[in-house]
């Protein structure tokens, strides 16, 4: 009798745990991206490659980035999370795991570690700057110009973007406070290391305001990404700031006379949150895809269809040339030491705490005359 | 006019009349033209001279309106050229032709044909600026539209008029746009599940909406005003209320993200609008029609599908197609309660123009334009047969 007990108990764990090993993983997985060259950039370097491994496999894409937050949140409530595996910037996912919407993760078991046998946790390093946010690439936001409208003295300094007289026409700025408010303040005689004590301040914020005073009429309101890059083919606006692989599309794709102003760009992170909660089929599929899609040689392919910088320290080495045009990616990335002389990293603790303040106060400053 | 001799009205003074006003619009003309090349000010006096020389010239020395005519286009036409080169030419001879047709209408005194004899000059000239406001509302409705199409052959991967489109060079335009359509498997998917989506969320709009419009005219039916309401209400509430009520109940019962979802979502959408135009049909029906067939001995689907249903069949269609194109064109219902799988064209383009701005865009946009007017006249011809059909006048 006793016998038979063990030996029932223990083909128990047995199923048990090849329940667990052996899992069953779904056939379908929806990715929410944020469309256009970027997503491309995925669909090329990872996504395609591991529907050639698992054939049978449906992958659906949802380009919904730009609202994950509050869809996340609307799908939480409604208890009917669609999708798998979202791509978001750092400071949305460190608020979904804030939120519980995101799922924590331990990297080192998730993630492949780098070709040398560097975990997980040490390639990516700083980046994983949340429990929940699984690092994909570096990308930064900086500026561009047209080289035909400003003469023989392109602009090489960010506060050139403030300098009406030597460069005059219109310019496009992103519609929130991050990045503007540093860039004004560093421009009004702030130093650098100062900026965020100094824009603590009321003083400090109304300086910022004041410099931006200055070329308020001048400036066109983006908020989408595509915005600068077609105000600055049109020749509507002389520089304009946006995302760094939009105008490398720009400049090397679609062949427009703009130029990068490198200076003061402000480096950020994407990646990718799994939703919280998934059942676990589907769990279990899309920690199989991202243990795939965010090994060194994947982030570095990636890096052959956009210029963004690849987030592992060991992908680096491996980034080639542009899959299309040939070109040798590596200075146009962010990252390149030429590129990166003056840099910013999204200060998200800081952000963190002041965002809802300035972004209220940003909007009446907006909305005054 | 019959062979009696209406005592002819005077011929309009050249020098108090027709001089000032074709030097007026000349001037306009060379305002636009001068402000397009930075230079307003000489455009307006050099427009207002040409203008007047052009009319005492025509009115003086050319009798016959065609050559006239002719003859202003083609100086305008030279004058482009001069001015702004191959694209000059059609500017050009686009002016020429309405400052020849002006100068002519208002010499001859026809601006006054399509009024009464007896009109005085205010109410000639209220009638005559009425049908250029109703000019310029057709203008401004249509302008967008008409804007769209050259540039969806833009070769550029903008949404600019490109110099080289400009001067009318065919390397400024291009197919690939409408290549991209056609072969991207993302524009593809959206297209085949629209076209999955629209007709049978009509199908559906259809059915219910006519049999709602006949039961709703039942003079016996009770509570028809407040039913009547709730019905038709989807087409008063803001879309995105309706969307977001859709989505909490569809998720719980489990429609969400699913096809039919979305299907029964844009059937609810259409219903109004089939209701709508079913029971304005209605208001014409006979009904001793149907007491006359069932005298006959015909039961009620018979008497619905052989009497009623050809007789607000114009109704029925229009209605159709109403619920055709919300479901074809809808993009808030569809966000919450689709989910990715269900992308349909609308949807592909609101996502398109925020993160890509690509002019594939425009090149759907001018596909659907297409299809849509296809449609639509399709429609009028059926109904036109129809109405001649029975013997009556196309209203």
């Amino acid at each position: 009798m006793r016998r038979m007990t063990t030996l029932l108990a223990t083909s128990a764990l047995a199923v048990t745990a090849s329940a667990t090993f052996a899992q069953e993983m779904a056939d379908s997985m929806t990715l929410v991206s944020w469309g256009g060259a970027y997503q491309a950039s995925q669909r090329n370097a990872y996504a395609e490659p591991y529907k050639e491994m698992h054939p049978g496999l449906e992958v659906v894409w949802d380009e919904s980035s730009n609202e994950a937050v509050a869809k996340l949140r609307a799908m939480n409530e409604a208890g009917n999370v669609t999708w798998d595996l979202v791509d978001v910037v750092a400071s949305d996912a460190m608020r979904l795991c804030d939120e519980g919407l995101a799922m924590e993760y331990d990297p080192d078991e998730l993630l492949a570690p780098a070709p040398d046998g560097t975990p997980a946790s040490e390639d990516f390093g700083d980046l994983i700057v949340s429990d929940c946010f699984i690092p994909q690439i570096v990308y930064s936001t900086t500026f561009g110009y047209r080289t035909d409208m400003v003469g023989d003295t392109p602009p090489d300094d960010i506060c050139d973007v403030f300098d009406l007289e030597a460069y005059p026409g219109k310019r496009s700025l992103e519609k929130r406070p991050i990045n503007n408010m540093e860039w004004a303040l560093l421009c009004s005689g702030v130093a650098k290391e100062d900026i965020y004590d100094v824009l603590e301040t009321e003083e400090g914020q109304n300086q910022a305001f004041a410099k931006l005073d200055t070329i308020k009429d001048q400036v066109i309101w983006w908020s989408a990404g595509a915005d600068t890059p077609q105000l600055l083919a049109d020749g509507e606006v002389v520089m304009g700031s946006t995302y760094n692989g939009r105008l490398f599309s720009v400049i090397e794709e679609q062949d427009q006379p703009v130029a990068m102003l490198w200076d003061a760009q402000v480096f950020d992170l994407d990646g990718w949150i799994i939703p919280a909660g998934l059942p676990a089929d589907r769990l279990a599929r899309v920690k199989d895809f991202v243990k795939f899609a965010t090994d060194t040689q994947r982030l570095a392919d990636q890096a052959a269809y956009i210029s963004y910088g690849p987030a592992r320290q060991s992908s680096a080495p491996l980034v080639g040339e542009h899959a299309e045009l040939g070109i040798d990616m590596a200075p146009h990335m962010p990252t390149d030491p030429d590129n990166a002389q003056n840099t910013f990293l999204y200060n998200y603790e800081w952000w963190a705490d002041y965002r809802d303040d300035l972004d209220a106060k940003f909007q009446a400053w907006l909305a005054k005359g | 006019m019959s062979s009696i001799d209406l005592p002819s009205t005077p011929k309009p003074s050249l020098t108090r009349f027709v001089l000032p006003i074709v030097t007026g619009a000349g001037a306009l003309f060379g305002l636009l033209t001068g402000s397009a090349m930075d230079s307003p000010s000489p455009g307006l006096v050099i427009g207002a001279v040409v203008g007047a020389a052009l009319a005492y010239a025509l009115v003086s020395f050319m009798p016959s309106r065609r050559a006239g005519r002719w003859a202003a286009v083609a100086l305008f036409a030279v004058i482009g050229l001069l001015v702004g080169g191959l694209p000059g030419i059609v500017a050009g001879a686009a002016i020429g032709g309405v400052m020849g047709w002006i100068t002519y209408w208002l010499s001859t005194g026809d601006y006054r044909n399509t009024v009464p004899i007896y009109y005085t000059a205010p109410q000639v000239l209220w009638h005559n600026t009425y049908l250029f406001i109703c000019g310029l509302i057709f203008f401004f409705l249509i302008a967008p539209i008409v804007t769209i199409l050259p540039l969806s052959f833009n070769a550029e991967m903008f949404f600019t008029f490109t110099p080289k489109m400009l001067a009318l060079d065919p390397e400024g335009y291009s197919l690939r746009h409408y290549r991209d359509f056609f072969s991207n498997p993302d524009w593809q998917q959206a297209l085949a599940n629209s076209v999955k989506i629209a007709p049978l969320a009509t199908l559906l709009s259809v059915s219910f909406g006519t049999l709602a419009a006949i039961g709703l005219s039942q003079e016996h039916v009770p509570f028809r005003r407040p039913i009547m309401a709730i019905l038709i209400s989807p087409m008063i509430v803001p879309l995105i209320i309706s969307a977001a009520g859709m989505y909490f109940f569809y998720s719980r019962i489990g429609l969400q993200g699913t096809y039919w979802g979305v299907v029964l979502a844009h059937a609810a959408l259409g219903i109004p609008f089939v209701i709508i135009t079913v029971t304005a049909t209605l208001v014409g029906f006979d009904r001793s029609l149907t007491r006359a067939a069932a005298n006959m001995g015909a039961d009620p689907v018979t008497t619905f599908f052989r009497i009623q249903m050809p007789l607000i069949l114009p109704g029925v269609i229009s209605g159709g197609l109403f619920a055709f194109i919300t479901s074809f064109d809808e993009v808030v219902v569809v966000l919450f309660v689709g989910s990715a799988g269900q992308k349909t064209l609308p949807w592909q383009m609101f996502t398109g123009l925020r993160e890509q701005i690509s002019p594939t865009i425009l090149a759907v946009a001018a596909i659907l334009v297409a299809i849509s007017i296809c449609l639509l006249t399709v429609v009028e011809m059926l109904r036109r047969r129809s109405e001649r059909l029975r013997g009556m006048s196309p209203a």
